[in-house]
């Protein structure tokens, strides 16, 4: 055995590189394989409440037919858009920090805040109506067009896994805003990102979207499958 | 090459070292130092195992005599809650990997730290918030649903603190998938030059298995814990058929989890053996590659069991016949290990050191224990078996018996590593002593009683199962004698031990060669640089090839 | 007190069914083999730590990094044997899933914490189960609260009981005697008390036992399930006019019926409770959705009776409007 005592190895540099790396490089690869693995526990997190999902749709598809029509298709399709333009602005977002332009970094930050902003609202008058017309698991009181048809503890159990999987989606939806509002966009102001160190912007860009194609199979799970069978 | 002197000289003044350069409370709790987070978990760890211990004491206390007479059902039934409750989640699946995982990664990648030290302090945290939920909940008297949480009894009827319970799980899982995506991360990209994949020591491919687990597995434990805390707190029919739920579909979400988490405790368990048992023979890992891809193959297959737990709850027939045939096959990268250690010591150069003496107590029990799981995978025994004392003498054989076992052998072997002290022997081998022999008085009992019928969880019993009760709780008296020895030899070891060089044991690996005992801070001067095979003992030329 | 622990001192259960001495082979052969292996392990260890025992502290003893031939000797060998478990242990698990034609069927509800037994010819018990020997008994059981698992040790004989299903446990009890039940599934506070007695009788002995008066059940299940059949009104929709608003309950049990959308069910004991207790999960093909469900309106044991009558409706016809 022998020991590396240049510079690049004793890890004495500059603060962008922690401590316990060697160099840039292996920083970055290594955020990048830890994120990756973070949400791959993220699929799984979410695989459970899917087979949950799936195994109950299975035992009860009348009840699917029903909640599924009370949601609102248009609020659905609207932050399905916001949110794709969301990633969009992340996107863009990333490739203005390895191009080390600043303005444009922060900007599309504030545009993904916006947007991402603009989904929880929708979710939040979504979330008043279903509440308004108790539709909420606890307490809930079913009054639609398949009132005699179906069991109304079924179609509890349909809005369960709605507010469930929404619920945690927005969950991490929340999280990511607080993450842009209390690190990445004032640390992007202060200029803290670069071509040369911009591996925290493209990290949470991958977490962003990832959120983001969660939300791409939710609304068609809940919103969509069940209606077309309603008519 | 001789490997008997330390690698680094005795200095005259003490050198800073990762326990004495920074003093305070806060230079504990605010951590990012892999060494001391290492050492939280086990301070925290060693007194969660104490209370799962209390709790044992009263179980065998009471199963003393056939009558229900110490404690009242109520208390019985949360006495073996709390037992396993607090065993399996907040000492078992932490154990080794939180603890010496924690300590040894960077030492022997060659590392400064882990990939994500802030992370990995916020695991420990993780950890703590949930113990103390946990502790909560037992200290508000507890709850009586099993460790394993069945519905519809722990939704709809069990009194007692189980939301709470299963929070405090629940947080604690995230500690367990936040150190395994560290480690993972770890191992992939912070090797030291010339630390090829198949010169890592077997620990770190048993911490790599182990770390894949505990990131895939964990978040499914999560969801379903979560599902079961709404269905109590909000009604809804989950797994209630009452509410149109199916009990056994959280049977299936559970033991999706459940099963792979008791790879979680014997892998570690496993690679620590290759450490110490290479060591005291002085000699490679026979079958080292079998060896590494033994323990990537039980941690996948460990993935495809989880209905043997299920066989008579009324999962289909050709569900159960995959299940089983799965599960026996495990038990072939399983022997294939205790055999390549057994080979390992053959022809060597054998001390009897005290974590050898684990190492080969590990090796009769595991040998005991994973035999009884074949007992369990075929069909047409469980049939007669399950929900026995049977079953719980086969899962405390690999869980007691053979992980912390494990544990002990690795706590003895790196405690001169982690403290620069050595604990005194005798004290420490007839506490090894007393562990087996006390353990096997425990268990062994068991499986003779469980075949007899006496079921599990039973508070009272019939007068003819008395005898194998009481031979267990005299075994029961010894082995707690034997945990207790180890809390004052090495306590003792912390505060007046023989101080030791770099190497007192003349082991190969980095952590023994290339950093003190204790270490600095940053664990080594520079970076190493790895230029040989690993357990390379003896030169390379000297090797016999079959 | 100090006999106590040496009185009725078994190692090994007593045997009282077919498929015990099945179960204990197997058991045998499993444990002969492992004692094998613990022994041999236990051997070379002792052996190992003798004839190694380091003596020279310089000597650095030759590496052996493997050894192809050995690794497959050892995984082969475990492979066959683990092998043979499984493939044994598969037909005694078929043999104990596949009860014999003519088993006569008894009732079984599980609550916290007894056991409710039902005869077909009427008798109820609580926490006992007479049974005649050399017959082979299928068990039908329910929950009506959380999951049990009825476990008789002399019989080898154990499945859970799962509220919201039927299981089914069959067994042929070969030697006379009494043998403990036991719940092998935790279900809360009374669970190692929710245990009784099986009583295995001779055929004479047993007949004798249905014929003498119990706890003042008159009716067999079939005539309880009779009047509840008529309290319901289930007749309204169900009778054999065959007005077409339900389908034919005559002669149905046993038969092969088709659902909406293809899917064919053979009409057992769990297709009736279904039907009766969530009729609107699978509909019989050519009839509307209207049978409203009793779930919550009718106990575990009554489904059981209407079962039991609805077994009986065959060619005589039932009379509209009760009797």
């Amino acid at each position: 055995m022998s020991t590396d005592h240049s510079a690049a190895a004793d890890g004495h540099h500059d603060s962008l590189v922690s401590h316990q790396f060697n160099d840039a490089a292996q920083q970055k690869e290594a955020a990048t394989l830890g994120m990756w693995a973070f949400l791959i526990t993220e699929i799984l997190f979410f695989g459970g409440l899917i087979l949950a999902y799936t195994i109950f749709r299975n035992k009860f598809p009348m009840a699917w037919v029903a909640g599924g029509n009370e949601l609102s298709w248009q609020w659905g399709a609207a932050n399905t858009a916001i949110l794709i333009i969301s990633s969009l602005t992340m996107a863009l977002a990333v490739h203005y920090a390895q191009l080390s332009q600043k303005k444009k970094l922060v900007w599309f930050l504030l545009a993904t805040l916006f947007f991402g902003s603009c989904f929880l609202g929708v979710k939040y008058i979504e979330y008043s109506e279903k509440f308004e017309h108790h539709l909420v698991p606890g307490s809930f009181e079913y009054h639609g067009e398949y009132a005699g048809q179906v069991n109304p503890k079924q179609i509890e159990m349909f809005f369960f896994l709605y507010f469930a999987m929404t619920g945690v989606h927005a969950a991490h939806m929340i999280v990511g805003a607080g993450i842009l509002v209390v690190w990445l966009i004032p640390a992007a102001r202060r200029g803290a990102f670069s071509s040369e160190y911009y591996a925290p912007i493209e990290m949470f860009g991958l977490y962003w979207h990832f959120v983001d194609i969660v939300w791409i199979f939710l609304y068609p799970l809940l919103y969509l499958i069940g209606r077309h069978l309603g008519q | 090459m001789s490997t008997a002197s330390p690698a680094i000289p005795q200095q005259e003044r003490p050198k800073p070292n990762y326990l004495n350069h920074a003093h305070g409370f806060a230079s504990w709790l605010l951590t990012i130092d892999h060494k001391r987070i290492g050492l939280l978990y086990i301070a925290v760890i060693s007194l969660m195992f104490a209370i799962g211990g209390v709790y044992a004491g009263l179980i065998r206390l009471e199963l003393l005599t056939p009558e229900g007479d110490l404690l009242s059902t109520e208390t019985y039934n949360r006495a073996f809650t709390g037992h396993g409750v607090v065993m399996t989640f907040f000492v078992l699946v932490p154990l080794i990997p939180a603890t010496l995982g924690n300590f040894l990664l960077p030492l022997m990648l060659g590392a400064r730290d882990v990939a994500f030290p802030r992370l990995n302090l916020l695991s420990w945290y993780c950890y703590i918030v949930g113990v103390g939920i946990a502790a909560t909940a037992l200290l508000l008297g507890g709850l009586d649903t099993g460790w394993t949480f069945y519905a519809p009894y722990s939704s709809t009827y069990a009194n007692g603190s189980v939301v709470l319970a299963l929070m405090g799980a629940f947080v604690a899982g995230f500690s367990s998938i936040l150190t395994g995506l560290n480690f993972v991360v770890t191992i992939h990209k912070m090797r030291a030059p010339g630390l090829t994949w198949f010169r890592l020591p077997l620990f770190v491919w048993a911490i790599y298995a182990t770390s894949l687990i505990q990131v895939l597995a964990t978040p499914v434990v999560a969801i379903t814990l979560t599902l079961l805390m709404l269905e109590r707190v909000l009604g809804v029919g989950i797994f209630d058929p009452a509410l149109g739920g199916d009990p056994i579909l959280f049977q299936h979400m559970f033991w999706f989890y459940s099963h792979p988490v008791v790879y979680i405790m014997i892998l570690p368990a496993m690679g620590v053996m290759s450490e110490v048992i290479s060591c005291f023979s002085r000699k490679a890992v026979f079958g080292y590659k079998v060896i590494a891809y033994s323990s990537m193959a039980i941690a996948i297959l460990g993935f495809l069991v989880w209905g043997h737990h299920m066989f008579l709850s009324g999962q289909s027939t050709y569900a159960g016949l995959l299940f089983s045939f799965l599960t026996v096959l495990i038990a072939v990268p399983s022997a294939v290990k205790i055999f390549n250690w057994l080979a390992t010591m053959w022809g060597g150069s054998i001390e009897m050191t005290t974590p050898m003496l684990y190492a080969m107590g590990f090796i009769g029990v595991f040998t005991i224990g994973g035999l009884t799981g074949l007992f369990l995978s075929t069909m047409g025994i469980d049939i007669h078996v399950h929900d026995t004392y049977f079953v719980v003498s086969h899962f405390h054989y690999v869980m007691v018996g053979s992980a912390i076992m494990g544990y002990l052998a690795g706590l003895h072997f790196w405690w001169p590593k982690m403290f620069g002290v050595m604990y005194n022997q005798v004290a420490a081998r007839t506490a090894a002593v007393l562990i087996f022999l006390g353990f096997n008085f425990t268990f062994f009992p068991q499986f003779i009683v469980g075949y007899l019928g006496m079921p599990r969880r039973y508070h009272h019993y019939p007068p003819e199962f008395q005898f194998f009760n009481i031979a267990s709780t005299m075994g029961a008296t010894v082995l707690a004698l034997g945990y207790l020895l180890p809390l004052f030899y090495l306590t003792y070891s912390l505060i007046n031990g023989k101080k030791v060089g770099a190497n007192p044991w003349g082991a190969k690996g980095l952590e023994w060669e290339m950093a003190d005992s204790p270490p600095d801070p940053e664990n080594f001067e520079g970076t190493p640089v790895v230029t040989e095979e690993v357990y390379a003992y003896a030169k390379e030329e000297e090797a016999v090839v079959h | 007190m100090w006999e106590q622990p040496f009185k009725d001192l078994d190692f090994f259960p007593e045997a009282a069914s077919t498929i015990a001495w099945e179960i204990d082979a197997l058991y045998l052969f499993a444990v002969a083999m492992s004692v094998f292996f613990t022994i041999l392990i236990f051997a070379v260890m002792i052996f190992i730590s003798l004839k190694f025992k380091r003596r020279d502290e310089d000597f650095v003893p030759k590496p052996v990094h493997g050894s192809v031939p050995l690794e497959i000797l050892w995984s082969v060998i475990p492979f066959i044997i683990t092998q043979v478990l499984f493939g044994w242990g598969a037909y005694v698990f078929f043999k104990y899933s596949q009860p014999p034609v003519d088993a006569m069927d008894i009732h079984v509800v599980g609550k916290q914490w007894m056991w409710k037994i039902q005869h077909p010819e009427g008798k109820r018990e609580i926490n006992e189960l007479h049974v005649p020997v050399d017959q082979p008994v299928r068990l039908i059981m329910s929950s009506e609260d959380v999951l049990h698992s009825f476990f008789v040790p002399a019989f080898r004989v154990k499945r859970d009981v799962v509220p919201g299903r039927y299981q089914k446990l069959w067994f042929e009890a070969d030697k006379v005697g009494e043998y403990h039940l036991f719940c092998a599934e935790y279900c809360g506070n009374e669970h190692s008390k929710m245990i009784g007695t099986v009583y295995v009788m001779t055929a004479s002995e047993y007949d004798e036992w249905l014929r003498t008066p119990g706890n003042g059940e008159e009716e067999t299940p079939a005539q309880a399930g009779e009047r509840l059949f008529s309290e319901l009104r289930c007749e309204s929709c169900h009778s054999a006019a065959g007005v077409g608003r339900a389908p034919s309950l005559a002669n149905i049990y046993g038969t092969v019926v088709t659902m909406e959308g293809g899917e064919r069910s053979r009409v057992d004991e769990a297709y009736l409770r279904e039907s009766i207790l969530d009729p609107k999960r699978h509909i019989v093909a050519g009839f509307e959705s209207t049978m409203p469900t009793f779930q919550g309106q009718i106990t575990e044991e009554q489904v059981f009776e209407l079962i039991a009558y609805i077994r009986t409706i065959g060619a005589e016809p039932v009379v509209s409007g009760g009797e």
